[in-house]
This record gives C-alpha cells, structure tokens and sequence, in this order.
C-alpha cells in the first residue's frame, strides 16, 4: 500500500521500562497510517535518565509523518530524534561547574523543560584537582525553529545553577 | 605626505620605520614624556636609537608634536576605557585643525565613536581606522568595499593571545595557568592579561565592527563580554571528543555585539590555531566572505596604519 510521496523515516524514542509501553508508543504510529518496517528495541542498553532507547523505521507520507510524530507527542512518548526536518536540529552544549552538586538528572531534565528539545546524549567529565568544577557535553535534539528558544532555557538553567555554558554558534551547530 | 606618529612602542616605532617606503615622511614622533619634530622629516634611525638607549624618542616636549606641521596624525598610543584619554585629545587636536587621522588606538574608536565622527563632520579631515580590528586583516576595508549597509553580520577570532591560550590548552590537555604562563614567556601575552583573558580587547573590536555596520551608537558597555579564564581542560576534553573544539568568538549582528567562548566543529573555518586571527563577514548579496591573518605585531598592523594613509590621498 505503498503511496508515491511515501517515504522511510526513522523514529528514535524513549521508553519507561514497564509493560505496554511499547504498544503505547506503536499504535499512534498504525492509527495515523504509518507503515512499519521495522522495530529496534535495546532492552540491554539505558539512555542517560535510565529510559530504554527504542529505534522505529517506517514508511508513511511526511504530512502523516507529522501527525504521527504529534500523536506521539500527545501520548506521552518521549522522541529523541525524528527524521523529517522538524525535528532534525541538534545543538551540542558544554556546561562547566558543579554539575554533580547542583543535581545533574535536575538539570538534565529542566534542559527539556522548554517543551522543544530532548537531551539526545550527555558525557560528564570531572576536573582534576579542582574541588567541585565538572564539565559536560549535551546534546539536545531540537524541533525546527526552536533552536533560540531551546538556548535560552540553557541559559536560564545554567544561570539559575550558576554553571556556565559554552554555547554553539547558531547555524553552524 | 607629512606624518606625526603618537606613540611609539611596537605599533609607533614600526609605523616610522616603514613610513618612507610607503613614500611618507615623519614629521613629527612622540612618546609619553618626549617628541622629535622636524617639518622636512626626522631622522628616524637616530629618533629610534635614542628610545633603545634613553628611552625617549627625542628632547621636545610631546606636546610639540602636536603642534607641528603635518597632514595625517597616527594616533598609537595605549588603548583606554571610557574617555578614552590621552589618544581622543590627539584625535580632536588634529580634526580641528582640519588634520587627517589615522588610528591603531581601539578607544577612541570603541568607545567615543558618535564623538569622532562629530567632530569629524566639522571637520576637513578624515579618520580611518583599519588597524584597531585585528591588526593586518583588511577587515574594515573589506566592509567599506561591500557597503556596511550590506553586511548583515561579522563574527570571528579577534585576539590572537586568547585563541594561543585555547589551542594550547585543547591541542596538549594542559590548564590555563600553565598555558598561560607559557604565553607570557613567549611574549604572546602581556605580564597583565586581563585584557585579553577576560574578552575585553575582542569586546573593543566588536564595538568598533557594530559601530562600522550599524552607524554608531555603541560601546564597550553594550558587548556582552565573557572570557575564558572559566574554560577548564576537561571542557576541551569534551568537545574533543566529538570533533569539536572552543574558540574566543566576537560577534555582531542584529540582535547586538557579543564576546564568548563558543562550540564551534574543529575543523571548522573559524576555528584558526595559534595567534590567528580571522573575520567572517555575512554579506546580503555575497555570502559569507573569510579574511584571515596575523591580528597583532608591529609591522602587521603599521601595514594597515599606512594603508590608511594611502587611501586619504
Ligand atoms: N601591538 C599590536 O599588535 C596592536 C595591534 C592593533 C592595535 N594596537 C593598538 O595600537 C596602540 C599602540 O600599541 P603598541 O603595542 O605600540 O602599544 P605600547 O607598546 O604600549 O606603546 C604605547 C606608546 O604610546 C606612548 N604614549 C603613552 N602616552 C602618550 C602620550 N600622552 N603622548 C604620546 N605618546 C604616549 C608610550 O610612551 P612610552 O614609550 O614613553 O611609554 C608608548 O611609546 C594601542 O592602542 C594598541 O591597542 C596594537
């Protein structure tokens, strides 16, 4: 049932590691007309906030594909990365200070809190000798159009947990 | 034409130096506590033998200087905040006298610019001031060609001490005290560094480049200055790690000025190693135009002082 502007998409999600968690996360796919190919599910290895990193493929037109990433949205699935080019803006961030005192999965999870963007991958470092003063590289998966929007948050986080951060230049990240 | 060259440490002293190859003659040259004149042109080999063994340029009184006769002024004398003393004093002496002025001094330019050109306007003579950002890189120019109207941004690596300190630090994994001392011991940064650490000298560039394409109106105090003395080796580590490293980035577009430490790829074009210095320009019919080179040095920037010169006649 393959349509002319139907194309192959990959959907990166985050999963909690309970029952039917995983239908949850597939049936918005079927019910707006995504056609899956295939499903990847890493039962053995744990995103940074100890979420299970789930990869779809399917095939579907990029008009349904929105839908399917909103119904997603709206359901409650966490998505890290999605193919089409909303979603396909990505910002590395470094942050430096006391990460680990200033509660690292706090800051992790205020960094989404603008609604647009996910933490994708995260390496924390700790500073030889100096007491305290940690760095960490984030990258945060963005909606497109979102990237300014996903900065400020940073930059409110940071400020509020007195960290500072290295930031990208904006259209070369 | 007739030169008279305040200041002359490393910028002065280069600026006399090469004067008469470019076809002009000093006619006057001063330092903080002597000057020597001459309307004919000094004698500059025996002007710059007297500061090697005496420290002074000569026997007047710097004040001379500014009295003498002269066509263009090359105002070289320490870059300062706020009222940006004694350099904008110079400046004003030789506009209202109708006397071009040719400037390395970053403040009178960062932060009296509506003044200058005040006083310029009442004025027959010009200023330019292609020297102040990034010594030899004809980034100013390049501006002036393209028309400040049409360039939409400038960003770059504007202080060669600051991208020393970082590619040290990222290239051997060594910390900013060490590299820093190294720098120092290789005369790349001064005994007192805050200047450069702290962002403040790119801060000057920026306000200069943000006055250039926006016609005026700003300052030190309107860049959004931050150094990289925070910037620890496992934050390098990091960035390293994928493919990516930290630059000392100014920047001005429409949004404003800024200084900081930023991501940027690692081979990246902005990401310049050493002393470089480079500006990109983002230009509305042009795209993006990369000027790189040498920011600093003597006879790097007496090339854009007396290139100056040459585009008053
Ligand atoms: N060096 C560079 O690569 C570079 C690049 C671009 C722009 N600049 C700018 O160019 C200017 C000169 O740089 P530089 O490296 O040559 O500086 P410098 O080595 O510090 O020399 C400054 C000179 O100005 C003289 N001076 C101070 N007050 C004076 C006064 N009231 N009247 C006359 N002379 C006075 C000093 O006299 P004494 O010798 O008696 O102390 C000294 O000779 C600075 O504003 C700097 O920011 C420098």
């Amino acid at each position: 049932m393959s349509e002319a502007d139907d194309r192959a998409h990959t959907l990166r999600l985050e999963l909690v590691d309970e029952p039917g968690e995983l239908l949850r996360a597939l049936s918005p796919i079927a019910d707006n007309g995504g056609n899956l190919l295939s499903i990847f599910h890493e039962r053995g290895s744990l995103t940074p906030r100890g979420h299970i990193p789930v990869e779809v493929d399917l095939e579907c037109s990029p008009e349904r594909f929105e839908h399917i990433v909103d119904a997603l949205r709206d359901a409650g699935v966490t998505i890290i990365q999605a193919d089409s080019e909303r979603y396909g803006e990505a910002l590395s961030v470094l942050l430096v200070g006391d990460l680990v005192d200033t509660d690292l999965s706090d800051t992790l999870a205020e960094l989404e809190g603008c609604g647009s963007a996910t933490v994708a991958d995260f390496s924390l470092t700790t500073e030889k000798g100096t007491e305290g003063v940690s760095s960490a590289r984030v990258r945060l998966a963005i909606e497109a159009g979102s990237t300014e929007r996903a900065l400020e948050q940073v930059r409110d986080v940071a400020a509020q947990k007195d960290l500072s951060v290295v930031e990208p230049l904006v259209g070369e990240l | 034409m007739k030169l008279a060259v305040m200041g002359a440490g490393d910028v002065g002293r280069a600026v006399v130096d090469l004067a008469d190859e470019y076809g002009h003659t000093v006619s006057a040259f001063a330092d903080s506590t002597s000057a020597v004149v001459d309307p004919d042109g000094i004698d500059v080999d025996a002007a710059l033998k007297h500061k090697d063994s005496v420290g002074r340029v000569g026997e007047g009184d710097p004040a001379d200087a500014l009295g003498a006769e002269y066509d263009a002024l090359v105002e070289a004398t320490p870059t300062t905040l706020g009222d940006a003393h004694p350099g904008f004093e110079h400046v004003r002496a030789a506009l209202e006298t109708d006397r071009h002025v040719v400037l390395a001094n970053k403040g009178p330019v960062a932060e009296r610019y509506d003044d200058l050109r005040a006083l310029e306007a009442d004025s027959a003579g010009s200023i330019r001031f292609e020297a102040t950002v990034a010594g030899a890189i004809p980034a100013l120019s390049t501006i002036d060609g393209i028309g400040a109207e049409r360039v939409t941004a400038a960003r770059g690596v504007l202080n060669g001490t600051a991208n020393f300190i970082l590619t040290r630090m990222a290239t051997d994994g060594l910390d900013y005290e060490h590299v820093l001392a190294e720098a120092q011991d290789l005369g790349v940064a001064e005994a007192d560094p805050t200047f450069d650490v702290e962002g403040t000298d790119a801060a000057l560039k920026c306000a200069i480049l943000a006055n250039v394409i926006h016609g005026g109106g700003y300052s030190l105090a309107d860049v959004d200055v931050e150094g990289i003395t925070d910037v620890p080796p496992s934050a390098l580590e990091l960035a390293a790690e994928d493919g990516r490293t930290v630059r000392l980035i100014g920047e001005v577009t429409e949004d404003g000025a800024r200084v900081g430490p930023r991501l940027v790829p690692e081979n990246h074009t902005l990401a310049v190693s050493g002393t470089m210095n480079i500006v990109q320009l983002e230009t509305e019919h042009a795209g993006r135009l990369n000027l790189s080179g040498r920011g600093a040095g003597g006879p790097e920037t007496a090339t854009a002082v007396l290139g100056d010169v040459n585009r008053l006649e």
